[in-house]
C-alpha cells in the first residue's frame, strides 16, 4: 500500500451484519478522497512522509500561505493537511488516495478529538467514589483532602483535582476494518472512535497486531 | 436525510412482506448446526415490532408443546431467508406483551379484515381463514 493512513469524517455510528447474521457495531467514516500535496523525503527533511489534503473548501476559506502551498502541489483548495508514513516512489504529488487504501479485516489505529465535557468534578474527570447522596452526608461529590498542614504547607504536585474534560487528541488503537466501499470512500470500523459526528479522523495502519 | 442514513437505507432488504404487530407469520431463518446450514421454520404471532431503518428486530411468539416460546429476529439480517404472513390479526396494541399472561381463548387474536394497503404481498395473499395458530393449551 502507497500510503499508511488517511484524514477522514465521522459520519456517525451503525450497525451491519456479518455473513452468520450476527450484528457488528461500525463507525462509518468517510475516509477520503486525500490528495497528496508534498513528499517529504530524507535528504531534505531528514525523514520520509506523504502530506495528505482533505476536504475541498472554496478559496477564500484558506489563508493566503495554505494557499501557496496547495497551489505549489497544484492541488485544489483543501481545510486539512497531515503527514503519513508511505511509500515516496509509489506515490506522485496530486494523486488521490481513498479508502480502499486499507482492506477489510486489517487493524486500524484512529485518531481524532474527543467530546469536550466541559469543567468536570473529580468524580466524572478522576472516577473518585464521592460520598453518600443521603441519610445526612453533606459530602457528596468534592474531592475531600487534598493533603496534610503545616507541612509541606503546599498541595503535591499531579495532585488530582477539579479540571476541564475531553476535546484533547485521542487515538484508539486496534480497531478493525469490517467493510471498504471504494468507490464511496466509506469505512466501516467495528466499534467507536472519538469525537462527534462530522469531527475529523487520522486512521492510520495499526501498530498492533 | 443525512449521509448516514442514505447508507443505512441501502443496507435494509428489498424485499419485506408488509405486516403488523398481531399477524401471524411464518419466519424461515438460516442456523448453523455444526458445519451444516439449514433453514428453520418458526410460525407464531407477532407481539412487537422494534427500531427503525435496517435495525428493525420483530418479536414472534407460539407455544410449543403447551410452553410459550418467542423469537426475536432481525429482518434485514442476511439470516432471514423468508417471511410469510400466514393471518392477519386485529389488534389494538403496538406491543402484543400481554399475551405473555393470557392462556387458551384469552391469548386469542381476532382476524382482521384484510386491507388493500396490505397488498404488497401480491395477489395470492387471500383473507383465507386459517386455523388458529396460538391454540388452547393446557398446562
Amino acid at each position: 500500500m502507497m500510503v499508511q493512513g488517511l484524514i477522514g469524517q465521522k459520519l456517525g455510528m451503525s450497525q451491519i451484519y456479518s455473513e452468520n447474521g450476527k450484528i457488528v457495531p461500525v463507525t462509518v467514516i468517510a475516509a477520503g478522497p486525500c490528495r497528496v500535496v508534498l513528499k517529504k523525503t530524507k535528504e531534505r527533511d531528514g525523514y520520509e512522509a506523504v502530506q495528505l489534503s482533505f476536504l475541498e473548501v472554496p478559496e477564500k476559506k484558506l489563508s493566503k500561505a495554505e494557499r501557496g502551498h496547495l497551489k505549489k502541489a497544484n492541488v485544489p483548495f483543501a481545510k486539512h493537511l497531515r503527514e503519513f508514513k508511505g511509500d515516496l516512489k509509489a506515490v506522485e504529488v496530486g494523486a488521490v488516495i481513498g479508502a480502499d487504501q486499507f482492506q477489510k479485516g486489517e487493524l486500524v489505529d484512529v485518531t481524532g478529538t474527543s467530546k469536550g465535557k466541559g469543567f468536570a468534578g473529580v468524580v466524572k474527570l478522576h472516577h473518585f467514589a464521592g460520598g453518600p447522596e443521603t441519610h445526612g452526608s453533606m459530602f457528596h461529590r468534592q474531592p475531600g483532602s487534598i493533603g496534610s498542614s503545616s507541612w509541606p504547607s503546599r498541595v503535591r504536585k499531579n495532585k488530582r483535582l477539579p479540571a476541564h474534560m475531553g476535546a484533547e487528541q485521542v487515538t484508539v488503537l486496534g480497531l478493525e476494518v469490517v467493510e471498504v466501499r471504494k468507490d464511496e470512500n466509506l469505512l466501516f470500523i467495528r466499534g467507536a472512535v472519538p469525537g462527534f459526528k462530522g469531527s475529523i479522523l487520522f486512521i492510520k495502519r495499526s501498530t498492533r497486531k | 436525510m443525512n449521509r448516514l442514513d442514505r447508507i443505512e437505507m441501502g443496507l435494509k432488504k428489498a424485499q419485506i412482506p408488509a405486516f403488523k404487530v398481531g399477524d401471524t407469520v411464518r419466519v424461515s431463518a438460516k442456523v448453523m448446526e455444526g458445519e451444516k446450514e439449514r433453514i428453520q421454520v418458526f410460525e407464531g404471532v407477532v407481539i412487537a415490532r422494534k427500531g427503525g431503518s435496517h435495525r428493525e428486530m420483530v418479536t414472534v411468539r407460539k407455544i410449543s408443546f403447551g410452553v410459550g416460546v418467542e423469537k426475536v429476529f432481525p429482518l434485514h439480517a442476511p439470516t432471514m431467508e423468508k417471511i410469510e404472513v400466514v393471518r392477519e390479526g386485529r389488534v389494538r396494541r403496538a406491543k402484543l406483551y400481554y399475551l405473555r399472561t393470557k392462556q387458551g381463548k384469552d391469548a386469542k387474536i381476532a382476524e382482521r379484515e384484510y386491507t388493500v394497503e396490505l397488498s404488497e404481498k401480491g395477489p395470492a395473499a387471500e383473507p383465507e381463514p386459517e386455523p388458529e395458530t396460538v391454540k388452547a393449551e393446557k398446562s
